[in-house]
């Protein structure tokens, strides 16, 4: 009995440091007049693969590379397992890189490659040898060991680089780009390959993404920042299916929106009227504003229905005409014009598509989804 | 579009190669000439060759020269990678302008400048300090020097802006202090241009004249030095000789070196492919 309760204490200590193992408070960095950071603040939790998202520009490689040291923040501060990382020079932290490049040194071999940080710590030789055969393993090079970077393919570039960010086993990791210098063919294999390396290893782990798909596959958690800001944080699941703005809404994955001002506020659920669109669109959840506010209603092409029929529901659908049809192996993409102009697009499974007497183009059409498939956005 | 005429092409490109390579043929031809007169052929000999294993005053000319370009190309070679690394890295300091003009001045200042100024400076130190005592080798050693550190610096300066920059980043990541990183990592990368730099300012310092020609003193008489005051009071088929010597072995110098660079390029592109193509397969 005691025992368990002092687990469980134990278990509640350990979790709250996992929570907060990685702190990025208020961190603001300026290049002259040009804001690249503007006030961020995250918190990462121990052992998770945590994704910066934002197209280039967005200030989440420098971000990346105050982590890493190689640029000062303006103001704020980074805490890693509670040590204040400004303090600290490069070369001592506790943080290691894999860049966009791998930038593997040409002159040395894969071996001495990974060796490299473990010597600069003064590691004995026979340790040095254990470790590094070990990690090599890890990533299935070792039989490469011997190798020049210039001999390996990209692929085998990338682990030996992983290894060689992993071999001093590194409070936190920080991914440059991961896959961005591979052909888009070994991605997705490399991707999985990657994150089931990291996950066998005790490491915390940041990257920095310009690409969603590979920021949903790779991460337990991700940042979408736009502007030196971040936008929105949260699990794969959470930022795409409840963005909290148009412009996670459309930055991740494609969607609908639908401008529209609410006219009826019910606990339960609300109506928009969305000009140029003939009925309400009916929301099955409360909203915090008041009537008469202006919002933005996303739908996800996948969630919507195309149908010759005019369907039963009162609400939530349009009328249009098939514009385009983008046929994309295991879905086809519809691109539906409605009577205001605007193009809806809507995804149709092909296991839809074979059993029905699909539309084609210009057959006019019905749009409709559910209540439960809209999020209203306010910003 | 201009329609490229092989004949023309062909005829502009021998007139080029002749105007340049045509004189030295003829050199080469003539230093076989038994005659004493340059240019009178009466024969084929070697004797010139014989003459100059036993001209005392042109072997210590040449071993001098020799010593003289060696340290000339080690010296600058360790000023000039120090400037160009602070020119490509340090960024905009203060004073950047004025120190990159500096380093580059040496090219453009006509050499006589250079050579009087110099002269003029060692002439002071040694009246107010004592050193240096006349003029010779080191004197000979530091103005060339002067001149070949603005070509290292030239070429390192180029050879480090191209460097990725992550690769330095990489290692001070890794744990690498700055001046590790320098040793580790960036010098090993630049050594080509520091080969070549090296070269460069072997030649330039061996075949110098005009500096020279200030700095020297008694007994420290270079090659070019007694080449020129021989031709002076007339030619004489051992200077054919003499020529034809060097320029053999720079040849089979540039030979080789380009024979060993293009094999490790194939190599290289060797390696490459097949890294692909298991990747591939």
């Amino acid at each position: 009995m005691m025992n368990e309760r002092m687990n469980s204490q134990a278990l509640a200590a350990t979790q709250n440091e996992r929570a907060d193992f990685v702190q990025v408070i208020d961190v603001v960095k300026n290049f002259g007049e040009h804001v690249a950071l503007n006030s961020v603040s995250l918190t990462i939790k121990k052992n998770e693969l945590f994704a910066l998202l934002g197209s280039s520009g967005c200030g989440k490689s420098t971000l990346l590379r105050i982590l890493a040291g190689f640029e000062t923040a303006t103001s704020g501060k980074i805490l890693v397992d509670g040590e204040d990382l400004s303090r600290i020079p490069p070369y001592r932290r506790p943080v290691n890189m894999m860049f966009q490049s791998y930038a593997l040194f040409p002159h040395m071999t894969v071996e001495d490659n990974v060796a490299f940080g473990l010597k600069q710590e003064g590691v004995p030789k026979n340790e040095i040898k254990e470790r590094v055969a070990d990690v090599l393993e890890l990533v299935q090079m070792k039989k490469f060991a011997r190798r020049k970077p210039h001999q390996l393919s990209g692929g085998q570039q990338q682990r030996v680089a992983l290894a060689r960010s992993l071999v001093k086993r590194p409070k936190l990791l920080l991914l440059d780009e991961p896959m961005s210098a591979l052909d888009k063919k070994i991605r997705q294999k490399t991707q999985l390959e990657l994150v089931n390396i990291i996950e066998k290893v005790d490491v915390t782990c940041i990257m920095v993404t310009h690409d969603q798909e590979e920021a949903m596959t790779m991460a337990t958690r991700l940042a979408v920042m736009s502007d030196g800001e971040v936008i929105q944080v949260g699990t794969p699941n959470q930022v795409y299916e409840y963005p909290n703005c148009r412009f996670t809404a459309e930055f991740i994955g494609s969607t609908n929106l639908l401008d529209g001002v609410v006219v009826e506020d019910e606990p339960d659920h609300v109506f928009v009227e969305c000009p140029g669109l003939d009925q309400r669109l009916h929301i099955n959840h409360g909203i915090t504003g008041p009537l008469g506010m202006e919002v933005s209603v996303s739908i996800r092409p996948e969630r919507v229905r195309v149908t010759r029929e005019k369907p039963e529901q009162k609400y939530n659908y349009a009328h249009g005409v098939v514009k385009d049809l983008a046929y994309m192996g295991s879905y086809t993409l519809y691109h539906v014009q409605l009577a205001n102009g605007k193009i809806f697009l809507a995804n149709l499974s092909s296991l839809v598509l074979a059993s029905d007497d699909a539309p084609s183009y210009d057959d006019e059409v019905y749009v409709s989804w559910g209540a439960s498939s809209q999020v209203v956005l306010t910003s | 579009m201009i329609k490229p005429n092989k004949t023309l092409s062909v005829t502009v490109l021998g007139a080029g190669y002749l105007f340049l390579y045509l004189p030295i043929v003829l050199l080469v031809i003539y230093s076989f000439n038994e005659s004493k007169l340059v240019t009178l052929w009466s024969g084929f000999s070697t004797k010139w060759y014989a003459a100059l294993l036993e001209d005392d005053e042109l072997i210590s000319a040449a071993w001098l020269s020799i010593r003289i370009a060696l340290l000339t190309a080690t010296a600058s070679v360790v000023v000039g990678t120090v400037a160009g690394f602070v020119l490509a890295r340090f960024g905009r300091f203060r004073l950047f302008t004025l120190f990159s003009a500096m380093i580059n001045a040496p090219l453009v200042m006509p050499e006589v400048i250079i050579g009087i100024s110099m002269l003029l400076l060692f002439v002071q130190m040694g009246q107010l300090l004592g050193w240096p005592q006349g003029r010779g080798l080191m004197t000979i050693w530091i103005g060339h020097t002067t001149l070949c550190v603005s070509y290292v610096a030239i070429i390192v300066q180029s050879r480090v802006r191209e460097l990725d920059m992550s690769l330095e980043e990489a290692a001070m990541d890794l744990g690498a202090t700055p001046g590790k990183i320098f040793f580790a990592i960036t010098l090993p990368l630049i050594s080509q241009a520091l080969v070549s730099g090296w070269l460069l300012s072997f030649t330039l310092s061996l075949d110098d004249l005009v500096l020279t020609a200030f700095l020297s003193g008694p007994g420290s008489t270079t090659l070019p030095l007694v080449v020129f005051s021989r031709v002076r009071l007339g030619l004489n088929p051992e200077m054919n000789a003499l020529a034809t010597l060097f320029i053999s072995s720079v040849t089979i110098g540039v030979v080789a070196v380009n024979w060993y660079m293009r094999a490790a390029e194939r190599k290289l592109a060797r390696e490459m492919r097949m890294a692909f193509a298991a990747e591939a397969a």
